[in-house]
């Protein structure tokens, strides 16, 4: 049986670590390959890189870094941030990337999904979704970092990138990104429901028990940040937790 | 006498990178190439596979790929095959209906059914049947859609579950083919690498 996966998440700019991983036993906490190495060694069961390249020049470094953590990491790595094109997408997976996130390209041009997964498979792509609750309580599509909310709905948008070719959904509750106060559980469970690909959940998580409500809600695999980076729990911790809890983790 | 060299077939535009960087973990250095005599001649040929298998299959016909592969793996020479790279080796697969394989064993690769999510994504049990050398149990990391579930005659199989049994790898002799990545596989993989280039090492020694 499949197991549930466990995602750290690094956010990068310029070949550096931008949220700061404070866990002990690091020469250098900045560094995207170190700190994915030391993930994995935790039990990780893969990285996500978000890698915001803005400018030409961030996009080469972006290219360094993934090279850089990719001879670190025996385990998947995804890399989402910036990726317009299938040129781009080529670059990052002939660097070392086992599979692209797409994001605000996708919602501008829906047609990139199909082209992206004809000429990688749908195994590589995977649809970022960041999603925000309106007044009438359902989930609209935000873009551009969140700085621009559409007339998208969330769920709608979903299965279409699913149907389009993405094979994965990481999905981001934007009114829960930060807070600690866990995953948009309604929002997970509308999407699970919604599609076939498996669903990532992302957005709020902060303890071991949040990880465990989001794969109740429906998720396939469990991402988060700052509760790793902090040191609040290693991975294994939070994969034993889940073991006692029945969930199936690779351990 | 044959080329002390592994290469890694070039398939189409494919994240080489992960498979190269696991060979190196496993202490194998291996070449990306696209002739056909490198694979006729190398020592080990790695048979990666993403994308889809009609853009594969295409490939490895117009670059006259084929017949060294086949051969080689008729041959019982040190071959590993990767995911779809895996599938290839049979006659066919759902996602690609016209497109025939390299047709090594009589099985054909079919869709995932039943209430599972698709594409499998993530880690998986593998379980060996009695018999095999290089395989051993535990965790693997898998992404695909479609799956083979019976084994050929002559070859062993590892088994996985989802939606029910499917061929998590097979072996023969020293070609292995995996439908998980290996080189995803964390230390699992690396220690399953390193029992093929050993006993493909063995192999090619006893030729």
């Amino acid at each position: 049986m499949l197991t549930r996966r466990i995602i750290p998440c690094l956010d990068c700019r310029d070949g550096r670590v931008v949220k700061g991983v404070r866990f002990s036993g690091l020469r250098d906490v900045g560094s995207p390959a170190e700190c994915a190495a030391a993930y994995q060694r935790q039990g990780a069961d893969e990285i996500v890189l978000l890698d915001v390249a803005a400018t030409p020049r961030g996009h080469d470094n972006q290219v360094e870094t993934v090279r850089a953590v990719r001879e670190a990491l025996s385990v998947p790595l995804t890399v989402g941030g910036g990726v317009r094109s299938v040129e781009n997408a080529a670059a990052l997976l002939q660097a070392g990337a086992d599979k692209v996130g797409v994001n605000t390209a996708a919602v501008l041009e829906p047609n990139l999904l199909g082209e992206l997964a004809a000429q990688f498979g749908r195994q590589c792509i995977v649809l970022a979704v960041d999603a925000a609750r309106t007044d009438s309580g359902a989930w609209c599509v935000v873009v551009r970092s969140g700085e621009e909310r559409t007339a998208l709905d969330a769920v709608a948008w979903s299965r279409e990138g699913a149907e389009r070719g993405a094979g994965e959904i990481l999905l981001t509750s934007w009114d829960r990104d930060g807070t600690r106060d866990g995953y948009d559980l309604d929002l997970l469970a509308a999407v699970s429901r919604e599609v076939s690909v498996p669903v990532i959940a992302s957005g709020g998580a902060a303890t071991p028990a949040h990880l465990l409500e989001g794969i109740s809600a429906g998720a396939d695999a469990v991402l988060a940040a700052s509760m790793f980076h902090d040191a609040d729990y290693t991975v294994d911790a939070v994969k034993q937790y889940l073991q006692e809890h029945s969930v199936s983790v690779r351990r | 006498m044959a080329d002390p060299t592994t290469v890694v077939v070039r398939t189409g535009v494919a994240n080489l990178a992960s498979v190269v960087a696991g060979l190196r973990r496993a202490g194998l250095e291996a070449r990306i190439t696209d002739r056909p005599a490198d694979v006729a001649s190398a020592e080990r040929a790695v048979l990666p596979g993403v994308g889809s298998f009609g853009a594969a299959m295409q490939k490895l016909r117009a670059g006259r790929l084929v017949e060294p592969l086949v051969q080689r793996i008729g041959a019982g020479r040190p071959t590993l095959a990767v995911c779809l790279g895996l599938q290839l080796l049979g006659t066919g697969s759902a996602e690609s209906p016209e497109v025939e394989g390299l047709g090594v064993f009589d099985v054909r690769a079919e869709r995932y059914s039943g209430d599972v999510r698709v594409p499998q994504m993530g880690w998986n049990l593998v379980r060996p049947e009695s018999g095999c050398a290089a395989l051993e149990a535990g965790y693997a990391y898998f992404a695909n859609s479609c799956r083979l579930s019976a084994c050929p005659a002559g070859w062993r199989a590892a088994w996985s579950e989802h939606g029910g049994p499917f061929i998590a790898a097979l072996e023969r002799g020293a070609v292995l083919a995996c439908q998980f990545h290996p080189e995803l596989s964390g230390e699992w993989g690396e220690a399953l690498l390193r029992r093929w280039a050993v006993c493909s090492s063995r192999e090619a020694t006893a030729c």
